[in-house]
């Protein structure tokens, strides 16, 4: 390993966090987008890199100005984290390259610096998460992240988006400091904030109680960031009134981010330390992902506005990622890892063909898409396609992580063939609400004095691109099998 | 006793719970950070007593207290970090608030609902 290579870890962070800065500075036509984009891209290759690393089963650890741990910071990359690097650079660099043009018609030019700048901030918190491996870090990384997403979510021309991002930063900010005076608790009963010694000395901690009391703070608060059902009522209009290309920034990865720090948290310190916290993880988190499945999709069926008829949709599969972790098994931590991965890429996908129609219609709704399909014959058949992913239709991504939920599922006992039931259900509830999109493009008469054209080429090419991974990777899914299993025995206190 | 012994932990309870019914109840946008704010504080002063010892003093080790009793720094240090959080949050905040009486005219919550039906 090359000198350079041992510093990876921290590159992923620092890349995006030094061109902040920089790309505020420039404001020529299109210098900031070129340099914000290729910054992304530089993160997406470290995080490439970093996969295979993982892969051929190297455990990377990174003392931060080479202090070791537990006194310095120390940035460690697993299985776990190298998956989701791989998730949070890919949906930013793929938003970025496709979004030129949807962010021009957003961002007024002379605030375009700003915001790359906060793209790129948002950007380094997530990734600077998913590297870290300090607890008190990881709530500093949090806040990065989440304060540029309130201001990328708050910078398109929608009026609404300013309420919606109002309640999204009072509910993040008590989700946070839920989150800190976990970490608090737990740091006066341990004294330590690295996260594997933390696991380490919970154990021979003798009063118990103050460490239940952290593992209720830091559950309630990262299932505030994570839009866990019902604390998920930010979510809709934040999504929503986003500018599109936000939006598939965000919806691909920003709750999923927080879901990896409670999976981690939980299944590290909690579970091999608390008498019964398993019982009580699932007791607390099977009924509300249940939930989650049926409301989300239930919601979802009856929403006329097409960004918000997804964001419902994310709710839901949000459900699928909790209730595979809430099983308790290495197979279902694999297919809730999984979903994670091949939700991105759907909903991802999904968030692109909105924005493409955005480029053309100025109100997304249901009634204003009629006949589409015949104006934009390329953004629908994506559609359809990223829709069939998202259903779980054989040979798309969805169908894999599907399909491991129900193995799961039933390796689960009595209680399996319900949780069947009800994801075989909301799964159908899937086919509605995208079918009603389908109908309206497909089968209805657009108005006679529709005159729209296809979206423009860098945007369709990069949404065709996400769609095309659907399809590899429902037919393929072998690294992304590998990674989630790998970061599922992890969890799960197995070497593999 | 013992209950009033550790009454910084009441006072960071009953400060937590002010802020967060603050936060839930008030309509108006400006008290609610109001609130968001006291519910921040409430953990600050978590962090900064748990890192004191009574009789404790700064960890400045010198020869003639090298077997003195200090207050661990560490709280103190990391809840200065949360505190610069805490301020671009309420930064950011007001901002958003002031781009909301733009737009909308109002800072209560329930006239900005009834605009935007």
């Amino acid at each position: 390993m090359t000198a350079f290579h041992s510093h990876l870890p921290v590159l992923q962070v620092i890349v995006p966090m030094l061109t902040a800065p920089l790309v505020i500075l420039l404001n020529q036509k299109r210098l900031p987008w070129i340099v914000a984009t290729a910054a992304s891209l530089c993160a997406f290759a470290i995080a490439v890199t970093l996969a295979m690393s993982v892969m051929a089963g190297q455990t990377i650890q990174y003392s931060l100005g080479a202090w070791p741990a537990p006194w310095g910071i120390e940035l460690a990359v697993d299985a776990f984290s190298a998956l989701m690097l791989l998730v949070v650079t890919g949906a930013s660099s793929v938003a970025l390259l496709a979004g030129a043009q949807s962010l021009d018609k957003d961002i007024e030019h002379h605030r375009q610096p700003l915001f790359y700048a906060a793209w790129l901030l948002a950007l380094s918190g997530l990734t600077g998460i998913l590297v870290t491996a300090d607890a008190f870090n990881i709530f500093v990384f949090m806040e990065i992240s989440s304060l540029a997403s309130y201001v990328l979510i708050s910078g398109g021309p929608d009026k609404r988006a300013l309420p919606a991002v109002f309640k999204y930063l009072v509910m993040g900010t008590i989700g946070a400091t839920f989150y800190l005076i976990g970490v608090g608790l737990i740091y006066m009963m341990t004294g330590t904030l690295n996260l594997a010694d933390m696991a380490f000395r919970v154990e021979d901690v003798a009063d118990q109680t103050p460490i239940l009391l952290a593992a209720g703070f830091i559950t309630i608060g990262l299932a505030l960031k994570a839009a866990i059902f019902p604390l998920h009522i930010w979510l809709p209009n934040a999504y929503t009134y986003a500018p599109n290309m936000v939006t598939v920034f965000l919806a691909a990865c920003a709750t999923k981010v927080a879901i990896y720090v409670l999976l981690r948290f939980d299944f590290f310190v909690f579970q091999p330390n608390l008498a019964e916290h398993d019982f009580q993880f699932t007791f607390f988190l099977l009924p509300l992902s249940l939930l989650a499945i049926l409301v989300g999709s239930s919601v979802a069926i009856f929403e006329p506005k097409l960004k918000r008829l997804m964001a419902w949709s994310s709710v839901a599969q949000i459900g699928y990622i909790t209730l595979g972790a809430s099983l308790l098994s290495v197979s279902g931590t694999t297919a809730s890892v999984l979903h994670i991965f091949n939700h991105s890429l759907a909903k991802g996908a999904l968030f692109l063909v909105m924005a493409c129609l955005g480029m053309r219609i100025a109100q997304l709704r249901i009634d204003n898409i009629a006949g589409i399909a015949q104006k934009m014959p390329w953004t629908m058949a994506a559609f359809v396609l990223a829709g069939l992913s998202l259903i779980g239709v054989p040979g798309t991504a969805g169908f894999i992580s599907k399909w491991y939920l129900i193995t799961a599922s039933f390796e689960s006992g009595a209680m399996g063939i319900a949780l069947v039931v009800i994801i075989l259900i909301s799964s159908l509830m899937a086919v509605v609400y995208i079918w009603r999109i389908v109908e309206s493009a497909y089968f209805r008469q657009p108005e006679a004095d529709l005159v729209i054209t296809e979206a423009p080429l860098p945007l369709l090419l990069m949404t065709w691109v996400v769609v095309l991974m659907n399809i590899y990777f429902g037919f393929a899914p072998g690294v992304p099998i590998e990674l989630a299993t790998g970061a599922a025995e992890l969890l799960h206190g197995q070497t593999p | 006793m013992e209950l009033l012994g550790i009454y910084h932990y009441w006072v960071f309870a009953i400060l937590l719970m002010i802020g967060l019914y603050a936060v839930i109840v008030k309509l108006n946008l400006i008290k609610k950070l109001i609130g968001l704010s006291l519910f921040q504080s409430a953990v600050f002063l978590l962090y900064i007593t748990m890192g004191k010892l009574e009789g404790g003093t700064a960890p400045i080790v010198t020869e003639a207290n090298a077997n003195g009793l200090f207050s661990n720094p560490l709280p103190q240090v990391l809840i200065l970090t949360a505190i610069v959080v805490g301020i671009s949050t309420m930064a950011l905040g007001l901002g958003i608030v002031i781009r909301i009486k733009e737009e909308y005219g109002t800072i209560e919550e329930d006239e900005i609902q009834e605009i935007d039906k």
